[in-house]
Parts: C-alpha cells; sequence; structure tokens
C-alpha cells in the first residue's frame, strides 16, 4: 500500500514539475543555507581552535601583577613553579620595546622579547638558521646574544649572513646567534622583533621582576590539576593577595571558544530555520491548492473504496516528498557552497553529517507539519460533494 | 437469481439548506433482486441523485433503513463505508472520471490498489477486465488517447474489477453520442446476461427503456412502472 501511495505522490509531484520545483524551492533555500552556515563556520571555527590548540596545549601562561611589596616573580618563585611535578620547565617572558642599529642603519620599535633555554626547547620550529639560546647564555646576564627575525635581517644585515655577526640593541653591543621567522600580524606588518636571554631583557628593561612566565606541562590532560598546584604556589608568593596574578590556561580558553562555537551554529540554525518556515507554508499553499484542484479525484478515489486515512496519507507522503526532495536539493547545494566558501577563504572543508542530518530532518518535518492539513482538508471531503465539483 | 440485494425501507432524506429543511426523499420502498436490469427514471431535481448516492453509500439516509446484499447500511464509519464501496459497487459516472494522468490499465487497477491486491495480481486482472471490454490493445493509452466510448469502457472495467454485487451507473451515456451510447448499453446488456445486478440512473426515457425494469422518480417519490411518466 505504501508503495502504491508513494508512486501516486511522485505521479503528482512530477505531473506538475514547475509548481512542484517552485515548491521546493523554498526548502531547497532553507535547508542550502542551514547546511552552508553550519559547514562554514564549523570549519572556519575549527581552523581557529585547531591552530589555537596547536600553539597552546599542555601550556600554562601566568600574569604576575604583583602587590605593593613584591612587584612580580623572582628566580626563587620561578625554582618552585619549576618544582612542580607535573611542570617540564618554566621560561620567563620579558617583553619591551628597543631600537637595533648597524652601522648608520636603524631599526626603531622593535619588540625585544626575554626568555630562556626551556622557552627554545619547548618551541623547537623557532630557530630557522643558527642556533638557539641555551642555558650558558642564561647564567650571567651579561651574554650578550640574540636572535633576530627575518625583516630585522633584512634591514640590517641586507646582503649577507647575520649570523655571528655584531649589531646595536639598546646601546649595546649583541652578536646575533640564530634566526627567526618575521611574524606576520594583522595590526603591525613590518614590525622586527628579537628574543635575548631573559636577565639581559631584564637588565635592559630595569626591571627587577618577572611580570610573565611560561609554565611547560609533561601531559596536556593534567591541565587542570597543574593549574590547582600553580594557584597554590603563586599564592604563596604574593602572600594570598587578590587579582596579584593571572592564570591563563589554553584548555578553559578552548573549551569556551568551542562553547562559542556551538552557540553561534545554533543561533545560525535558528535564523535559517527561518527561511525553511516560509518555504513550509509555501508547502501548505501548495498543497491546498492541489487538493481544491484534485476534488473530483479524491471523490473518485473515495468512492472507489479509498479509506480517509489512505487519502491523508496520500496527501502528507505528497507534502513530505516535496520537502524532502527540496531538502536533498538544498543539501547538495548547502555543501557545493560550503565547499567553494572553503576553498576561497582556505580553510578546510569539513562534510558535516549532522547539519546534513538536521536538513532533511527539518525539511521532512515540514513537510509533515505543513502537508497535515491540507491532507485532513481533502480525507474529510465527502464523495459526493467532490463527484459533483464539476 | 431471487435474492434480493438492495432493500430499501420508508427511506427519508432531507437536506438542510441556509435556513429551510428540504425532503428531497420521502418515504421510499425499493427492492432490487440479483440479476435485475433496472433504470432508475425522472428529471432534475427529483431526487434520483441523491437516491444515487444512498444506493453507493456514499451518503445515508435521513430516517429508514437500507440493506445491501443483506447487510443494514446505517451508521457505519467511514472504513466500512469505504470497503462496502470498494467491494460491492461498480459506479460508472456520466463524465468517466479517470484519472488523466494514469493509462486505462492503471485506471482499471485502481480498486484493487484500496482492496490490497500485489502489483502483478492487478495488472494480470486489469487486463484481463480491459480484454473483456474490447479494449486490451488500448491499456497503455491514457485517457485523453481514447475515445468517449472507450473511455467509458475503461470505467465499466474499473467498475467491474472488484466482482461487485451491483452496478450503479449514473447517466452513463450523457456525455456520448448516441451510437456509443447504445454501444455501451449493449455492454450493459451482456454483463446483466452474465448476472450482474445494473442500476442505471437517467433523466432520458430512451436509455431507461434498455433497462428490463424501469422506476420513476418524481419530487422524492417512487413509483414502480412505465416509461409514460416521465
Amino acid at each position: 500500500m505504501l508503495k502504491e501511495i508513494l508512486m501516486m505522490a511522485l505521479d503528482n509531484i512530477i505531473g506538475n514539475k514547475m509548481r512542484s520545483f517552485l515548491t521546493m524551492l523554498g526548502i531547497m533555500i532553507g535547508v542550502t543555507s542551514i547546511i552552508a552556515l553550519i559547514t562554514v563556520v564549523q570549519g572556519v571555527t575549527g581552523e581557529v581552535i585547531d591552530r589555537f590548540s596547536e600553539m597552546g596545549a599542555g601550556k600554562v601562561t601566568v600574569q604576575a601583577y604583583g602587590t605593593a611589596l613584591k612587584a612580580g616573580l623572582n628566580e626563587n618563585d620561578i625554582a618552585d613553579l619549576s618544582a612542580i611535578e607535573y611542570v617540564s620547565g618554566v621560561s620567563p617572558t620579558v617583553s619591551l620595546s628597543s631600537t637595533a642599529a648597524r652601522g648608520s642603519k636603524i631599526f626603531e620599535d622593535i619588540n625585544v622579547e626575554g626568555n630562556n633555554e626551556i622557552y627554545f626547547e619547548n618551541n623547537q620550529d623557532t630557530i630557522i638558521q643558527g642556533r638557539p639560546l641555551n642555558v650558558y647564555d642564561m647564567s650571567s646576564g651579561y651574554s650578550n646574544v640574540c636572535i633576530i627575525d627575518e625583516n630585522i635581517a633584512d634591514e640590517l644585515f641586507w646582503g649577507e649572513n647575520p649570523i655571528n655577526k655584531q649589531m646595536y640593541l639598546g646601546g649595546q653591543n649583541y652578536t646575533v646567534v640564530g634566526l627567526m621567522e618575521s611574524e606576520t600580524n594583522f595590526f603591525r606588518q613590518n614590525t622586527g622583533r628579537v628574543k635575548i636571554p631573559y636577565k639581559n631583557a631584564l637588565r635592559l628593561s630595569d626591571m627587577a621582576n618577572i611580570m610573565n612566565i611560561e609554565i611547560y606541562l609533561y601531559d596536556a590532560n593534567d591541565t587542570e590539576i597543574a593549574n590547582y598546584e600553580i594557584e597554590n604556589v603563586l599564592n604563596a608568593a604574593f602572600n594570598y593577595t587578590e587579582d596579584s596574578f593571572n592564570i591563563l590556561n589554553f584548555e578553559s580558553i578552548l573549551s569556551s571558544m568551542q562553547e562559542m562555537q556551538s552557540m553561534l551554529t545554533a543561533m545560525l540554525t535558528g535564523i535559517a530555520s527561518i527561511a525553511l518556515l516560509v518555504g513550509g507554508v509555501g508547502i501548505m499553499n501548495m498543497m491546498l491548492v492541489s487538493v481544491t484542484e484534485r476534488t473530483t479525484e479524491i471523490g473518485l478515489r473515495k468512492a472507489l473504496g479509498a479509506e480517509p486515512r489512505q487519502i491523508q496519507y496520500q496527501f502528507v507522503i505528497e507534502a513530505v516528498l516535496l520537502s524532502l526532495l527540496g531538502g536533498l536539493f538544498g543539501a547538495l547545494f548547502g555543501l557545493l557552497i560550503s565547499y567553494i566558501a572553503a576553498a576561497a577563504m582556505d580553510t578546510k572543508f569539513a562534510l558535516s553529517p549532522s547539519a546534513i542530518a538536521l536538513g532533511l530532518g527539518f525539511s521532512a518535518l515540514v513537510g509533515i507539519v505543513f502537508g497535515w492539513t491540507p491532507a485532513r482538508k481533502a480525507s474529510r471531503l465527502k464523495p459526493i460533494d467532490a463527484l459533483r465539483s464539476e | 437469481m431471487s435474492e434480493i440485494v438492495v432493500d430499501m425501507v420508508k427511506i427519508v432524506k432531507n437536506y438542510q439548506i441556509a435556513e429551510q429543511e428540504i425532503q428531497v426523499l420521502k418515504e421510499i420502498y425499493l427492492q432490487i433482486k440479483q440479476g435485475e436490469f433496472i433504470a432508475v427514471l425522472g428529471p432534475s431535481g427529483s431526487g434520483k441523485s441523491t437516491l444515487m448516492n444512498i444506493i453507493g453509500c456514499l451518503d445515508t439516509p435521513t430516517s429508514g433503513e437500507y440493506f445491501l446484499a443483506g447487510r443494514k447500511i446505517q451508521d457505519q464509519n467511514e472504513k466500512t463505508m469505504a470497503r462496502i464501496r470498494n467491494m460491492e459497487i461498480g459506479f460508472i459516472f456520466q463524465s468517466f472520471h479517470l484519472l488523466a494522468r494514469q493509462t486505462a490499465l492503471r485506471n482499471v487497477e485502481l480498486p484493487l490498489i484500496y482492496a490490497g491486491y500485489k502489483q502483478k495480481e492487478r495488472r494480470i486482472m486489469a487486463e484481463a477486465m480491459l480484454e473483456q471490454v474490447g479494449l486490451s490493445d488500448r491499456s497503455a493509452h491514457f485517457p485523453n488517447q481514447l475515445s468517449g466510448g472507450q473511455q467509458q469502457r475503461v470505467a465499466i472495467a474499473r467498475a467491474l474489477i472488484n466482482n461487485p454485487t451491483i452496478l450503479l451507473a449514473d447517466e452513463p451515456t450523457g456525455a456520448l453520442d448516441q451510437k456509443t451510447g447504445m454501444q455501451v448499453l449493449e455492454l450493459f446488456h451482456e454483463i446483466n446476461v452474465q448476472g450482474r445486478t445494473i442500476i442505471m440512473i437517467t433523466h432520458d426515457s430512451g436509455i431507461a427503456k434498455q433497462a428490463k425494469r424501469v422506476v420513476n422518480i418524481i419530487d422524492g417519490i417512487v413509483s414502480e412502472g412505465g416509461l409514460n411518466i416521465a
């Protein structure tokens, strides 16, 4: 029976090609927008999250604001943090701005960062030429070695290999030991970066204490418990003063980003669903017209023995079929659009099965909901009235 | 051959039109035996269509009792009524009422679909029935590729396919020219000779006289009798 009803519904959809297509269009647009929006949003945010977690997995950043008595962290505090069993190492980050010079060439406003050897151990791909800073560079605070980026190399050492050459940094003579990639940054394209031992950086900036540190963990899964231990050490260091430090761990940032992603997806789906709703009204309209047009057919079918339920199924299935076909084309278009968008934005194209299921499920639901009333109307037609109507 | 297939006892049908209640059928008594070929003859507005609807289980009487093939038809639910229409009655309409987008064969199959037959069985039965009405070479044609007479014969094949107790024809020749109309009536005679009960509703005494028995209906009252009244 179901097969026959399906055939009848299909017959009628094919018999009214133009009208069926226009009716399907509404659903198609709705499903297209749902699928395109979801996949594009998931693709883009997924990319951001991926990059983010690549950058920050297994790493905890501490910003020490200090107290009135103690301006920042000192060597002892760093040793205490390093002693935590989950921590593989700690690197201070001392940032300042300075000027580099060589001969008559000057590069102003460069970002100088002081780190220790642990930073380089944990960021192995920093150095593209030469060597990283090592533990011997750290010991005295007077080991004037630096790593420069390509921008500075281009500016000060044009046409030469900068390794083992001298330059001035903040008025002091430094030896270049390594080269790193210049940072492409959205806001300041052509800044130069220099890395020096952190003690040198403290001296250059006239600071006694360390304000920022990066703590590296053995295992990213221990982030939560490590976080707790770090907090204890820092509380002790700053005598439990409120707002004396801030711990940023990437796991919590990541989870809030993922939360944002799902919120964004839900919101966009909601908006796109409105289009689907409008499509549903279109289906209802067409089905009502169809019932009116086919009054005689309905009457005849009833006279020949069709039960009201069978008539109702026929029309509901017709509506669902229309809607599902629209949904199917919509899914194809949606995927095509998101594929093109992914290619254009250079993000990865993620085929989202849940988005497709959602689109098709929604369109079937729309068919049932909006096909119900017209189908009910058809099933309740009295055969005598129906047969007389010509 | 004497079994009574249609038995109407004091059938009354009222219609509510606006504020007014109009009595369309006034206490009708009518008995039709198995194997009869009967014409119900009446002018338009006489109540003959209403009578046909009640006989065909498309409508129920306001009061009175109606027995079809021994079964009392009253207050049945829609599903049972549909079942009875499907199994007991073969309808033939003035304007054929074939589904335009279906082939002759598919049109003939239609009652079998609702009777729950499988596609293969339906096909065999419908082909046999089309052969019986002389249209086996037209089974793949669509209604608009057939002449009026051929369309009515497809409709007759459809009416007979479920082997109904009665064949109920409403002005079966009304949309046909005289010659084609006579051919359809000849087919009716053949079907009747095979033992099928035929009830034909018409306003045309020329058509009615083709039946073996004629019943007049005027102003909702049925009288046995001659062609002279109409």
